[in-house]
């Protein structure tokens, strides 16, 4: 069974993985000969779907399904989201920097398929490096007659254009992303319509993530029904997890769900380090509730398994805590980091992140209130009404929600030690 | 409509060109110009807005209005480094807290602030995707993972004192860093030279010239 389908390359030639000699040297743009000569646009889609993979960004949305909802109007886009700023995500960089002709010959297949001439990349303003090894990668290509006016001799033309953010996490939302990409404010629009719709200048766009555009030609050539036999049911295909915190081996994994998180945090990711115990992990980025040793650890890294618990594997970041971890400070970084990227849009949002961060931040400073917990929870409410799993909304994107994740995960698994911080200021002020 | 950049260096106002047409609908090329006026004007000026508001046929407060959205847009000179220590949550359980103070206490500038000799800025960050190596910093963008509180000192110490013309990522790694989040394969040769990503088409890569070295 194939167990890896994104890394074997950068694996094998950590010298060159990045270049064209090498990605010809080693099957590719293969599959791009394939889908251009031997496959009609409706047969990469139906590949695409029968592959079942979901969408890699976060939402788990399958992908194939997403690019059945395209209208058909022209012109039509691709966007590829590399605006990868989750907090414990990796990954999309290591793919983009390591790999960026594997990811380019995703987009140009997919770009074929969905009937697209013009797809963008939005790369986040930090990943510089990624950025240069992607435009190196274009210029590459178009040079090679892989990009530009009749690819390969196909008649079909593509340009892609690679587009940087400006330093804000809110650009990963898609909606957000395309406001941004428009050169306006980086600000969720109301959905619907979708992007499949109305997306870039209105025009029917797809948004897909780095590591989903990634897995294109694979699928396309090994067909989507030897992707779908990988991994869990509802799971397929490989999924690469960034491994995070108080870890002896941090990096990014690529792995095939269905195994434990025993398994992953002990045998894959070495454990914690100088022997320390675990304290608790969060299974998928900032904005995922945390997960506790004594009630997760047989649990089943899967998008299902992990959901059916609480949370979410999300963009795939594991970010571990050791048992000398301060939870209410870890939790102030996560609500801090919330309350700095909140657009502004709706008011449970912009007001509320502010005042976790706030209140969190007299706790910390040995100022809390005893009624300070009732109070996080009740603004948390305000922002996700009932605290939940997958969260309820009162706002346009899940950035808010998000925020309410470390809150619940505190005061549910850690309510003593944040009691009795709290009894120390009391003690404190007198 | 180019005549409002006519007093930009040749090289910027080519790049803005190139920009333009890279996109169907003009406005999109408001956050790349944006980067190239700001290499133009030092940093995203007033001036910055009015020109790149002429060239995509809009008014300058619509540009306003986005630059101030976004946080590398700095609408006010920082130092020719601007150190970017990421405090949040991965490297805040490995140690940045204390690489911020490293920092601060070897330039003498608080997080937020700018050296009086206009040399270096610091700031602290949000995620910067470096969790993998963390502690992580960036200089100028390029970023340098695994650092301690010891090298932050001796980074600083470096940057002052040599004033490197290009940064590049795979040398202040190698001087200054640690452990990464992956290995980054082999070295390059292009780097920032200024506080703004450092990508070719905006203008803003260089090094080249060490090419081979």
């Amino acid at each position: 069974m194939t167990d890896k389908i994104l890394t074997v390359r950068m694996d094998a030639h950590p010298s060159d993985s990045h270049t064209l000699s090498r990605y010809l040297a080693t099957g590719g743009y293969e599959a791009l000969t394939k889908a251009l000569y031997d496959m009609s646009r409706e047969d990469i889609i139906e590949e695409v779907k029968a592959s079942n993979m979901r969408g890699r960004g976060g939402a788990g949305f399958p992908t194939g399904v997403k690019w059945g909802f395209l209208a058909p109007t022209e012109p039509r886009y691709l966007v590829v989201n590399c605006d990868e700023s989750e907090p414990g995500t990796f990954n999309d960089r290591q793919l983009t920097e390591r790999d960026p002709h594997q990811l380019l010959e995703g987009i140009i297949i997919s770009s074929y398929a969905l009937g697209v001439n013009h797809a963008f990349v939005y790369i986040r303003g930090e990943y510089p490096k990624a950025a240069r090894r992607l435009q190196r990668a274009v210029d590459e290509a178009y040079e090679a007659g892989y990009l530009g006016a009749d690819v390969r001799g196909s008649g079909f033309s593509l340009d892609v254009t690679l587009h940087l953010g400006g330093g804000a996490y809110i650009c990963g939302e898609e909606t957000a992303l395309l406001n941004s990409l428009e050169g306006r404010r980086g600000e969720p629009r109301l959905k619907p319509p979708f992007p499949a719709v109305e997306g870039l200048y209105a025009k029917p766009t797809i948004v897909n993530n780095v590591e989903s555009i990634s897995n294109i030609p694979w699928i396309t050539t090994n067909g989507g029904a030897k992707y779908a036999a990988i991994g869990p049911e509802r799971s397929a295909g490989t999924k690469m997890l960034s491994i995070s915190g108080h870890i002896a081996k941090p990096g990014n994994y690529e792995i095939v769900m269905g195994m434990t998180w025993r398994e992953l945090i002990f045998d894959i990711g070495g454990g914690i380090p100088d022997g320390k115990a675990l304290k608790a992990w969060i299974p998928g980025g900032a904005s995922a509730p945390w997960f506790v040793p004594d009630e997760h650890l047989d649990t089943i890294v899967s998008i299902d398994d992990v959901a059916a618990n609480g949370s979410m594997i999300g963009a795939g970041a594991v970010v571990v805590m050791d048992e000398t971890t301060n939870v209410v400070a870890a939790a102030h970084r996560i609500v801090r980091f919330f309350a700095h990227e909140s657009c502004g849009q709706c008011t449970p949002c912009r007001e509320g992140t502010s005042w976790l961060e706030a209140v969190l931040k007299r706790i910390l400073d040995g100022n809390g209130r005893p009624e300070d917990i009732d109070l996080m929870l009740d603004i948390s409410d305000n922002i996700s009404p009932g605290l939940k799993w997958p969260p309820a909304m009162t706002t346009i994107c899940p950035l808010g929600p998000s925020t309410v994740s470390p809150i619940t995960s505190i005061t549910r698994w850690f309510r003593p030690e944040l009691e009795s911080m709290i009894a120390r200021s009391e003690v404190a002020i007198g | 409509m180019m005549s409002v950049i006519s007093h930009w260096s040749l090289e910027n106002q080519e790049r803005a060109q190139s920009i333009l047409a890279s996109y169907p609908v003009k406005r999109s090329a408001l956050m790349p110009l944006l980067y190239v006026a700001s290499l133009e004007h030092e940093y995203v000026s007033l001036d910055a807005m009015r020109e790149v508001a002429e060239l995509i046929d809009i008014t300058p407060v619509q540009v306003q209005s986005v630059a101030t959205f976004y946080t590398m847009f700095r609408r006010e000179k920082v130092g020719d480094y601007l150190v970017s220590v990421c405090t949040s949550i991965s490297c805040h359980l490995n140690g940045a807290d204390d690489v911020l103070a490293a920092v601060e206490e070897a330039t003498g500038v608080a997080s937020g602030e700018t050296a009086e000799d206009g040399s270096v800025s610091v700031e602290h960050v949000e995620c910067i995707g470096a969790c993998g190596g963390a502690p992580a910093v960036q200089i100028n963008y390029e970023l340098i993972e695994g650092v301690t509180p010891d090298k932050a000192e001796a980074l600083i110490k470096w940057l002052v004192d040599t004033r490197p013309a290009v940064l590049l990522a795979d040398e202040m790694q190698q001087l200054f860093g640690g452990r990464r989040s992956f290995d980054w394969g082999p070295s390059e040769f292009e780097g920032a030279m200024r506080p703004v990503p450092a990508f070719g088409p905006y203008g803003s890569a260089g090094g080249s010239a060490l090419e081979g070295r």
